[in-house]
């Protein structure tokens, strides 16, 4: 009888994902209510979870629960400590959920909100999840190896290269496009900017207070920090409104791009504690609230999706980047479906904390579904705005002209109406002067959430609330770029270690200086080159990071299925080669079009050939025509990257296939490296307290 | 009620790290009894330097 119960729960419960599914992608014409999408999202991932989730765990991985984790085979009372499961989680879940989830889901919102969001459903379910929980177990059975150390171990010299690669380059292309977000956002407009630079006095207020003024007290330093953001973003209006003080922080994106720079690489050189650390605790709290908060709102309100299902941009002519449907939505979209980056995380971090191999299902499929739920979320903010206002704000002057009345009439010619006095009253009331061309996702989600939490706490406050969303991307952001030019700094100085080994000494300042400069040089060249590309930099920057990033998961997903073949379960290999397989079609066909294409807005090569033609022909515009040297050498250096990582990818995976093979037909392969068994005896109410 | 809030509050203060030192008391106490412990800035310091020695966060 019972289990007749749990059995029609369940089908009502694939029944409704199914008609909530169904609702989303049949409907045309008609708005449709956010409800759906929730609705569609939860049931969705329930039955994943339930099911394949757990089928995966014990029957693909046979994870073993009596088995001792190396957390408390390790256990050093530091960073190998047998954990809480839900402690686990939530460290797991605050290191994977960054700005990409959020900015992704924004800017393919322009092929309507159909694709992403089945993309993000589907994508995460049988792709990312699957690849952050298989990760997570295969580092937990080898003493918590990072991905490159498993990639080396398992495949050989060329796999753990080839992690180590992919590692460095979609550090540098996040941190740039990150970057250029970030400066989007903040671009003449003093609340923004000042808003955002007082989260680093602030952060250095925290750091003082846990590191001098009371020791380890995290969470009282942590409580005064975030009473000042609030009142940063409440401040950042009051400078906005006095006359001497704006200009201070009224600035073209130019120059804010050198300070991004100058700020990553002080951030680099200083000590953890004065800045990157406290910063992160500030961002933690902030996005967990904030996404909570995301949701509880859309959860009440129930907003209607203006944007429609599919828009004419499937053809490839969309205004914020340039591309068809098929591969670009899926590279568009790699955090909230699929990141390969979190197998960074799911290996070498989460493992060490990791109690007992039963809380893998839970940490490493748990936490990639939610962070999908945030992608969803995300894209629900994108659509309920009116399509025009949507295009308006994310398409690039480059595209639909500098000035409003022609950046208007071309978006209400593409049958999404907007008016200049629309656009007015709506910066107007978020208190920017201007909200046209803010390319790159952040405005248009901080207008997306301003409007809802508008509608659920007073429109009174909406600058307020803009400001506060603003604010929120980019403490994050911040977070992620001074984290990530600190690991390129220590990768760099592993890396030229082998060269000259004093350069590998992480204490010696010169080192330090010169690799962090490097870095830094690195992203801060593509950030450059995004901000003075009059068609926004979001365009070139951002596939090329799905790419790399894409590339990533396909490494992970190569080890793991280079593990399973050689564990004996080949019939189960499909588990993570399916996924393997699509992302390898499409990286591929993404890495070709932007290589061989002959469309000026999609191939790096022929964008460079027309701007190059038009130069020497002297039609260019001076200011156009000042940059375009730079333009066009940049456009080289992108294709030549794509091909790169492109070839990195096939790469690995025939280095996959070659050891696959030998171990199929009995040749001498690399030994599996996982660690012996050793029983468990941890006592579980002392550590699952 | 109370107790449920308790719980919330041991869940924070060990996600966050605040109670980071009275874990290593407690793990010292089981396992080195024969060395003195750090003082708490000194254990806060190399904690956080080393929570922040390789990849921790994410896009």
């Amino acid at each position: 009888m019972n289990n007749l119960l749990k059995n029609s729960i369940w089908i009502l419960v694939a029944a409704l994902g199914a008609a909530a599914v169904g609702g989303i992608a049949l409907n045309r014409g008609e708005s449709i209510n956010t409800l759906w999408f929730i609705t569609a999202a939860l049931c969705v991932y329930a039955i994943a979870y339930r099911f394949y989730a757990v089928w995966i765990a014990a029957t693909v991985l046979a994870v073993d629960e009596t088995r001792a984790t190396p957390a408390e085979r390790l256990d050093n009372g530091r960073d190998f400590v047998p954990t809480n499961k839900w402690i686990v989680f939530g460290h797991h879940f605050a290191a994977i959920a960054g700005p990409g989830p959020l900015v992704g889901p924004t800017l393919a919102a322009q092929f309507g909100y159909l694709p992403g969001t089945l993309w993000i459903l589907f994508g995460a379910v049988l792709g990312g999840c699957v690849q952050d929980m298989v990760t997570l177990f295969l580092s937990t059975r080898r003493d918590a190896k990072s991905l490159g150390q498993m990639a080396r171990d398992e495949l050989g010299a060329l796999g753990g290269t080839a992690a180590l690669i992919g590692t460095f380059a979609i550090m540098i292309i996040l941190i740039a496009v990150l970057g250029l977000v970030v400066v989007n956002a903040m671009k003449h407009s003093p609340w923004a900017t000042a808003t955002v630079s007082a989260t680093i006095p602030i952060a250095m207020i925290v750091g003082l207070y846990m590191r001098s003024f009371r020791p380890g007290q995290v969470l009282e330093a942590s409580a005064l920090g975030v009473v000042l953001l609030l009142l940063s973003v409440a401040g950042g209006g009051l400078i906005d409104h006095s006359e001497t003080l704006r200009v201070w922080f009224d600035h073209d994106g130019l120059t804010l791009a050198w300070w991004v720079m100058a700020y990553g690489f002080a951030a680099a050189i200083m000590p953890v504690w004065l800045l990157l650390a406290p910063r992160d605790y500030l961002s933690t709290y902030i996005k967990l609230g904030t996404i909570t908060l995301l949701a509880v709102t859309i959860i009440m309100l129930q907003p209607t999706v203006k944007m429609p299902a599919l828009t004419q941009f499937i053809d490839g002519t969309g205004p914020i980047f340039g591309g068809t449907l098929f591969p670009f939505v899926f590279i568009t979209i790699a955090c909230g479906a699929i990141s390969g980056f979190h197998a960074l995380i799911a290996s070498g971090t989460t493992p060490k904390l990791l109690s007992n191999e039963r809380d893998i299902r839970m940490i490493g499929y748990g936490g990639m579904l939610l962070e999908s739920f945030v992608a969803i979320m995300a894209m629900m903010a994108a659509t309920v705005l009116d399509p025009g206002v949507f295009f308006a704000i994310n398409s690039p002057a480059g595209v639909v002209g500098k000035e409003a009345v022609d950046a208007v009439a071309k978006i209400s010619s593409w049958g999404f109406p907007v008016t200049v006095d629309q656009m007015r009253l709506l910066a107007n009331q978020m208190g920017e002067a201007t909200l046209f061309a803010r390319t790159g996702g952040a405005p248009s989600l901080a207008v997306g959430m301003a409007s809802i939490f508008g509608s659920a706490f007073g429109e009174s406050m909406l600058a307020l609330w803009y400001h506060f969303a603003i604010m929120f991307e980019a403490i994050f952001i911040l977070t992620t770029l001074d984290a990530g030019t600190r690991v390129g700094r220590f990768m760099l100085q592993d890396m030229l270690g082998n060269i000259w080994p004093k350069l590998g000494e992480t204490s010696w300042t010169p080192s330090v200086v010169l690799t962090s400069a490097l870095v830094v040089a690195g992203w801060g060249y593509f950030l450059y080159i995004g901000v003075i590309d009059p068609n926004g930099g979001v365009n070139i920057l951002w596939p090329l990071f799905g790419i790399a990033n894409q590339m990533l998961a396909a490494i992970a997903l190569c080890v793991a299925t280079g593990i399973l073949v050689k564990s004996d379960k080949i019939e189960y290999a499909w588990v993570t080669g399916l996924p393997l397989v699509w992302l390898v079609t499409i990286t591929s066909s993404a890495a070709w079009e932007k290589i061989a294409s002959d469309n000026v807005r999609i191939g790096f090569f022929a964008a460079a050939d027309d701007l190059a033609e038009k130069l020497a022909a002297g039609v260019l515009p001076p200011e156009k025509a000042a940059v375009a040297p730079q333009l066009i050498f940049n456009q080289h250096l992108d294709g030549w990257l794509t091909l790169f990582f492109v070839t990195l990818l096939w790469l690995i995976v025939f280095d996959m296939l070659r050891v696959c093979s030998r171990y199929l037909a009995g040749k001498p392969v690399l030994p599996l490296a996982e660690s012996p068994h050793i029983p468990s005896c941890l006592v579980e109410d002392w550590v699952r307290d | 009620m109370f107790s449920k809030f308790k719980i919330f509050w041991r869940m924070l203060r060990r996600l966050s790290g605040d109670d980071a030192y009275e874990r290593y008391l407690r793990h010292h106490a089981a396992h080195h009894q024969d060395e003195t412990p750090l003082s708490k800035a000194a254990f806060f310091k190399q904690w956080q330097d080393e929570k922040w020695n390789g990849i921790k966060r994410c896009c």
